[in-house]
């Protein structure tokens, strides 16, 4: 094809393609600038690529709750849930939900994860403890005031006592009275009734402080080791501080006895020494919060499985005949106490514990007592453990794959469009590099981890990028076959290639945006980086190819249409030239532009 | 290449074509038939689905184990009171399946085949999966599905017109009735992965589509002041026209999936690798098939029903007719005709099929828009 009219100049329509490029550049230097400052120059890799423990975690529903699967009970369970799989000194590990009622629980590799599921799936970590020793712990009294000693002497608490009714004894999570710790003096004992045995309450001042050796053997004053130590850990404990707070009480078996720090009052906390627990929380058939037809008064009704009812009833016919604090029991959930009723009687199936409740406190301490902390009971769905190995191996896998897409697409399209695969290479590497950054930089923002979907999903991607370039260059093709020289090519077939490349990439990404919403798990990780790449991909075309194009076509290389610039007409089989010299200067001004 | 862009030329020019309209009917029944037989074998074979939709478990070695495949399988079966089956993978690692066993169960499992196999429980890979997951997941994504096909039909109808909404649609049923089919009859099971290949089907099968849609809707502008040309025609030089373009993008498209696909399959076994790129690739065959044998003469079948459009035809008919009567020789239907053109209204003619307009000598109007 003859030359260019060099005459007529860039025409309307052509834009400024160095302004454009420049933006795309400034955008690139920007993320890569701020990839390396934010000092994550890597994306953060999923636990399929990068080894670790994947629990999905779906809520069920329960009967007679129609409404409980709502969003501020998934926080509180991603928060409970977080605590407890932090709690195990992992630091890393990310909670969060996904869908409506699905919570995804990620631990990376290094860190126990039978442990760890167990953390997590499990609802209940909740225990009962017989009361040994408690105190106060308050930020303003570090320092424990009470004799540490089981004996009897219950230790002072900080605030008033006894009274906030006569039944003041439990410790829900409010306090009306903050009655922290309970008082050796005065108190009628959270009453706790029940329909089974009603033995009477005869507090028995005597503090016999071994109802049953075997099993409180720090009880006694003795010099046991194991006891002194434990009186070394109460002294030192101190519950004002978050660490020592959430350490207390951790990792015991239940059948240690344990320090353990517990609140009733924001602000104000009281350690305590517990037995070895007697019931735990799985004795529990059902809790929730009620009013006591009586008083009017909001209560916490438990009912105890027929194992559970006889140990119950063990524990509380002992404590009754104890006198305070030993005639409590905490309620002790992940290391903490959450409330510490006295018994006056002993009990057995049903029970309710009383005291300063309102309906919040006594729903919580329901549902504590029924599903361990968790707002909602949740169903173990999906379990997957991929080690280091296996992770590496899939993301090498991923990548070789992509390796292998690409260097399939580039030797297409260096086939088959030649000098123009320049071109499109090149915006497949600023689409790859403008990829890679943002995937690095979501990590830290959004918490976005590249696993092996998203890995699919950008390979697939390629092809959609280049399908962009495809459908321009057979444009630009077409009007060349047409007889027009390359510049007014390039200019002409850019606003129909623009409208298809929208059109098509819309919905691509319509595609892409509805999987993100509707889905759950990996579909949504291939969907997001899908969507991702699609408007990268608009990008790119807009700002980088076709500005790139128009400079190009003002080379020598390309607008001599040399048989290997992939745009000579002879072989695209551009109409002979006879018309060539009328055509050039009317189709020069593109139409639409 | 060259040759190949010759090819294209002349597609362009419509020396060369196939009759995609006038054989529709073939294509039609060549479609109609795989999907009976598709929705026949999923309805009698099923689907072999995979244990992230049953429950179950599946572990995967990454080093050899002591004991060879079949005691693997007879001690899996064991411990778990359930079929197992076991593959070798690449790597000489195992793959242990077990389906329908709980997630708590499973870890026992675990513990056991760690033992047996002589293989520490932390270097075993164990993927977990109650059966409600699964469910949920399905449900998603027909749910999923059932959405976008909603939103994308309202945008075609808006982009373009509800004509080649319908059709596009009626394409995208027919790739997923396709892919799935395929699954059922060949065996492959059904994965997380599968069903991410098949959704992703969804904006490729309609991408390839938009592409001739996009020409299509270029070529019919004008179209009832201009006594040339059908609707059909025009709709078949409109794919004829984009033939290049439509392979070119199957092409792209596959290529990296294809890498997927070697990568997955030959390299790492069974995987996620495998399962996407399996049904993309069966997925993305039927989606570039459908949008030029499928969707586009459809358009054309529901176009020619309008009233303005049969108006059209028939003056056109009887246009030709008359020549055909003077002894001129009119254009025929085939992939020529368009070559003897320019003899009257080329203005009109132009303005209707510009981008294949070859003027000689004047008045060449602007094809493209």
């Amino acid at each position: 094809m003859a030359a260019p009219k060099k005459g007529r100049g860039p025409s309307g329509g052509q834009g400024r393609p160095g302004r454009a490029l420049v933006i795309i550049l400034i955008a690139m230097v920007a993320l890569a600038g701020g990839m390396f400052l934010s000092g994550h120059t890597t994306p953060r890799l999923g636990i399929d690529l990068a080894g670790g423990t994947s629990i999905t975690l779906k809520a069920k529903n329960q009967p007679g709750k129609p409404n409980a699967i709502n969003p501020t009970n998934m926080d509180t369970a991603v928060g409970i849930i977080e605590r407890r799989v932090n709690g195990l000194g992992v630091s890393e590990a990310e909670v969060q939900t996904q869908g409506s009622d699905n919570i995804i629980v990620n631990i990376p590799k290094g860190t126990n994860s039978e442990q760890a599921r167990e953390q997590v799936g499990t609802t209940a970590q909740l225990y009962f403890r017989p009361v040994l020793t408690v105190a106060a712990s308050g930020p303003e009294q570090p320092a424990p005031s009470g004799s540490p000693t089981p004996s009897g002497s219950a230790t002072p608490k900080p605030g008033e006592s006894a009274t906030s009714d006569d039944k003041d004894k439990d410790k829900g999570e409010e306090a009306t009275g903050e009655e922290a710790t309970p008082s050796p003096s005065a108190t009628t004992q959270g009453r706790a009734v029940s329909e089974g045995l009603k033995k009477a309450p005869t507090p028995t001042p005597t503090n016999s402080a071994e109802p049953k050796p075997s099993d409180s053997p720090e009880a006694s004053p003795s010099a046991d080791p194991a006891t002194a130590k434990l009186q070394e850990e109460f002294t030192k404990l101190n519950c004002a501080d978050p660490e020592q707070r959430a350490a207390a009480g951790k990792d015991a078996l239940p059948t240690d006895s344990i320090v353990a720090c517990g609140s009733n009052v924001p602000g104000s906390y009281e350690k305590y020494i517990l037995g070895p627990a007697e019931v735990s929380g799985g004795d529990v058939d059902d809790a929730q919060g009620a009013i006591d037809q009586q008083t009017g008064e909001w209560i916490v009704s438990m009912e105890f499985s027929s194992a559970g009812a006889k140990k119950f009833q063990t524990i509380t016919s002992r404590l009754s005949q104890q006198q305070p604090p030993m005639n409590q029991f905490a309620i002790v959930l992940d290391g903490e106490v959450v409330s510490a009723p006295s018994v006056r009687t002993a009990l057995s199936k049903n029970a309710q514990i009383s005291g300063s409740f309102d309906q919040q406190s006594a729903e919580d301490l329901g549902n504590i007592l029924s599903y361990g902390a968790l707002p909602l009971t949740f169903e173990e769905v999906s379990v997957t453990t991929v080690t280091a190995a296996l992770g590496s191996e899939q993301l090498k896998g991923g990548l070789i794959a992509g390796g292998i897409g690409l260097a399939l697409v580039v030797i297409y399209l260096v086939a088959y469009y030649r000098g123009l695969a320049f071109i499109a290479l090149l915006s497949l590497l600023v689409s790859g590099i403008l990829t890679y950054t943002i995937m690095s930089l979501l990590g830290p923002a959004i918490g976005f981890a590249l696993n092996l979907p998203a890995v699919c999903g950008a390979i697939v991607a390629i092809g959609i990028t280049a399908d962009s370039f495809i459908v321009y260059f057979e444009r630009v093709r077409d009007e060349i076959r047409e007889g027009r020289t390359l510049r007014p090519a390039i200019e002409r077939a850019w606003p129909r290639a623009r409208r298809t490349i929208l059109v098509s990439d819309f919905v691509s990404f319509l595609a892409a945006a509805v999987l993100f919403l509707v889905t759950v798990g990996k579909v949504q990780g291939f969907a997001f980086t899908l969507g991702l790449t699609t408007l990268l991909d608009v990008v790119v075309v807009f700002f980088f190819t076709k500005p790139l194009m128009t400079l190009m076509g003002r080379t020598k290389f390309f607008s001599q249409g040399g048989s290997w610039s992939g745009l000579d007409p002879k072989r695209l089989g551009a109409q002979p030239p006879l018309r060539r010299s009328r055509r050039v200067s009317a189709s020069t001004e593109p139409k639409e532009a | 290449m060259s040759r190949l862009g010759n090819l294209g030329a002349r597609l362009y020019r419509g020396e060369v074509g196939y009759d995609f309209i006038r054989n529709r009917k073939i294509w039609y029944g060549v479609s109609i038939l795989i999907t009976i037989t598709a929705i026949v074998a999923v309805a009698v074979g099923g689907l072999n689905m995979g244990i992230e939709f049953k429950g179950g478990a599946v572990f995967t070695t990454d080093t050899k184990a002591k004991i060879s495949t079949a005691q693997a399988t007879d001690v899996a079966t064991e411990a778990s009171g359930h079929m197992a089956i076991v593959q070798e993978l690449g790597n000489g690692g195992l793959r242990i399946q077990i389906t329908e066993v709980g997630t708590a169960k499973a870890n026992e499992i675990k513990e056991t085949l760690s033992d047996e196999l002589g293989i520490p429980a932390e270097e075993i890979n164990a993927d977990l999966v109650g059966p409600s997951w699964g469910e949920q997941i399905a449900n998603k994504a027909w749910t999923g599905l059932g959405v976008f096909m909603v939103l994308v039909v309202v945008y075609l109808a808006i982009a373009f017109e509800w004509r080649m909404a319908v059709a596009a649609l009626i394409a995208l049923i027919h790739d997923i009735t396709i892919t799935v089919g395929v699954y059922a009859l060949v065996g492959f099971e059904v994965t997380p992965g599968t069903v991410i290949g098949l959704l992703t089907i969804l904006g490729y099968s309609l991408y390839d589509t938009v592409v001739v849609f996009d020409s299509l809707k270029e070529g019919q502008k004008d179209i009832t002041k201009q006594t040339r040309y059908t609707y059909s025609e025009i709709a078949n030089r409109s794919i004829n026209s984009t033939l290049v373009r439509s392979i070119n993008t199957t092409v792209v498209a596959l290529l990296p999936v294809a890498g997927l696909l070697f990568i997955g399959g030959g390299v790492l076994g069974a995987g996620m690798l495998n399962d996407i790129s399996l049904s993309l690739f069966v997925g993305l065959a039927a989606g570039a098939y459908s949008s030029i044998f499928i969707a586009t003469p459809l358009v054309a079948d529901l176009k020619e029903r309008e009233p303005q459009m049969k108006a059209l035809k028939k003056r056109i008919l009887a246009k030709r007719a008359a020549a055909a009567a003077r002894g001129e020789s009119p254009e025929d239907d085939g992939p020529g005709y368009r070559n003897d053109t320019v003899t009257e209204d080329a203005e009109t003619a132009g303005a209707v099929v510009g981008q294949r307009q070859q003027p000689r000598g004047h008045g060449r109007t602007p094809g493209k828009r």
